[in-house]
């Protein structure tokens, strides 16, 4: 078998028994911790595509980033001993109707789509045809991306800050 | 679907895989020793002098030899797979970011595009590796001392980024090994090499802001608040000992030597001689870039020596009210200055 198959396998295990992990286990910290090792398979399946830009963007926004704040929130919230943060299981049977039925719709969908197989070509260029796309064809969509989140950002200060001063007034 | 890198042999990947662990290992020793050779001169005495003969050099290996002797003590309530991993994670994270660090002219371990790129998204896995540690360890000194870790390298690296995008700006390029050689010969003022650092007045400032974010990011005095002996006994190392703690401190020492290697990259023309052709060529490269590398590690190391610690609200308020405005304001004003000349 090839080097780059073995490669696929070993990184698709790690993807989908970290994400089994995430889901299964009780302890939310673990789950966490769990998906860190299903974003970290899922980048170097891109590095695998040749798609390098994008599999160091999932890195530095998805584990440097959004998996801090999930670990933030979990710890700053929580009351009582860290180490057991449990998660509880609510709705049991309306959630295993949705998500069989999610699954149903998926494997139709896997089975009956033509897919379209192509030998993927090595680039080595992808900043390079990135950068000419966004700053060219795809400005703005990139600049109204970029609006959005600044949108966001000064709600997020705006709804902190008045926070804060409410609770100033109340001590 | 060939790769081109998977058809070199398995043995030639490794050995080249191989030449920025010896260089990490090798500095490793070389700096825990340097460090408390600084310390004593700093504070006027001798530091280590018996193990080896001459001014005590072999003590960091006496010491690597005794951590490896020592028992690996795991607490009963720690989590722990999250235990016995993190400090591997840290020291893989930051192994793994040399690989797109231009030694010398004629080595690079990875020549891809993202470069810069790449290494700060691989160097942002530490973080999660410090909570990791923090909280599996099961004590609340390590978990207050993970968690400031993630607050103080999450802030942190906002300013690191900037400043380094500032760079990009005059590069035009994410690739090291092309950063590098933007900057070879010596035509500022007739003599100055043209390293950035020289070429445009933004950019002292620019390089300014990273030093103080790389501090920072490697946890050295003066905010090394998330290992604080006085306050916090080890931060999120408290819980750990023998070889996993050595991990530890390899992975720090490696991290300082990434970060400064990185500066000396984007500021420093890397591995370009300061004298043109003069002592040029691979060895020499490779010496000039390691002499830039562990100078800016000698600043580090004096400065820790020499300031005090800032406290918790004091350091978010260097990095979100001083650092990250300043660095913004200046990547504009770089770009302006790309733009006028």
């Amino acid at each position: 078998m090839e080097l780059t198959t073995i490669l696929f396998y070993l990184f698709s295990v790690v993807t989908l028994g970290a994400a089994a992990i995430m889901v299964f286990s009780k302890n939310i910290v673990h789950s966490a911790f769990a998906l860190m090792f299903t974003l970290v398979g899922v980048a170097a399946l891109y590095v695998l595509l040749y798609a390098d830009f994008l599999a160091a963007t999932q890195l530095l926004v998805y584990v440097g980033g959004i998996l801090i704040l999930i670990l933030f929130g979990v710890m700053l919230t929580s009351q009582g001993y860290t180490l057991n943060f449990k998660t509880i299981t609510v709705n049991l049977i309306p959630a295993s109707l949705l998500s069989a039925g999610a699954a149903v719709l998926l494997i139709f969908a896997f089975l009956t789509t033509d897919w379209k197989i192509s030998e993927v070509t090595e680039r080595t260029d992808t900043v390079y045809d990135l950068g000419m796309l966004l700053m060219g064809d795809y400005i703005l969509p990139f600049i109204v991306a970029g609006v959005l989140l600044l949108i966001a950002i000064i709600g997020a200060i705006l709804m902190s800050t008045r926070l804060s001063v409410k609770n100033k007034g109340g001590a | 679907m060939t790769h081109y890198i998977l058809n070199i042999s398995p043995v030639a990947i490794l050995v080249h895989a191989a030449i920025p662990l010896t260089i990490i290992l090798v500095y490793a020793l070389v700096a825990i020793w340097a460090e408390r050779k600084v310390a004593g001169f700093i504070q006027d005495r001798l530091g280590p002098m018996r193990v080896g003969g001459w001014h005590g050099w072999a003590q960091s290996i006496a010491d690597l030899l005794k951590l490896i002797q020592k028992e690996d003590i795991i607490p009963t309530d720690a989590s722990r797979f999250l235990f016995k991993f993190a400090p591997f994670m840290m020291f893989a994270a930051s192994y793994a970011a040399f690989a797109v660090i231009p030694f010398s002219s004629s080595y690079i371990g990875s020549n891809i595009n993202i470069g810069v790129f790449y290494l700060l998204a691989v160097t942002s896995v530490l973080t999660l590796s410090i909570i990791m540690a923090g909280w599996a360890s099961n004590n609340k000194w390590s978990l207050l001392g993970g968690m400031r870790s993630a607050a103080q390298m999450v802030s942190y690296e906002i300013p690191t980024i900037a400043t380094v995008l500032t760079v990009i700006v005059v590069t035009g390029s994410l690739n090291l090994m092309t950063i590098t050689e933007m900057q070879s010969g010596n035509d500022i003022l007739g003599f100055l090499p043209n390293w950035f650092i020289f070429q445009n007045p933004f950019l002292i400032v620019a390089f300014v802001i990273f030093f103080i974010s790389i501090l920072a990011e490697s946890h050295r005095v003066p905010f090394d608040l998330p290992e604080s002996e006085s306050e916090l006994v080890a931060g999120y190392q408290t819980e750990y000992s023998g070889m996993r703690w050595a991990m530890f401190m390899l992975a720090e020492y490696a991290d300082m030597l990434l970060l400064s290697l990185l500066g000396a990259t984007l500021f420093f023309g890397g591995w370009n001689s300061p004298f043109g052709d003069f002592m040029s060529g691979p060895f020499w490269s490779f010496f000039w870039f390691m002499l830039k590398g562990l100078l800016l590690v000698f600043v580090m190391m004096w400065i820790r020596w020499t300031l005090p610690r800032y406290r918790v609200d004091q350091l978010m308020h260097i990095c979100w009210s001083i650092l990250i405005p300043l660095s913004f304001i200046n990547l504009v004003l770089v770009a302006l200055w790309e733009v006028i000349f």
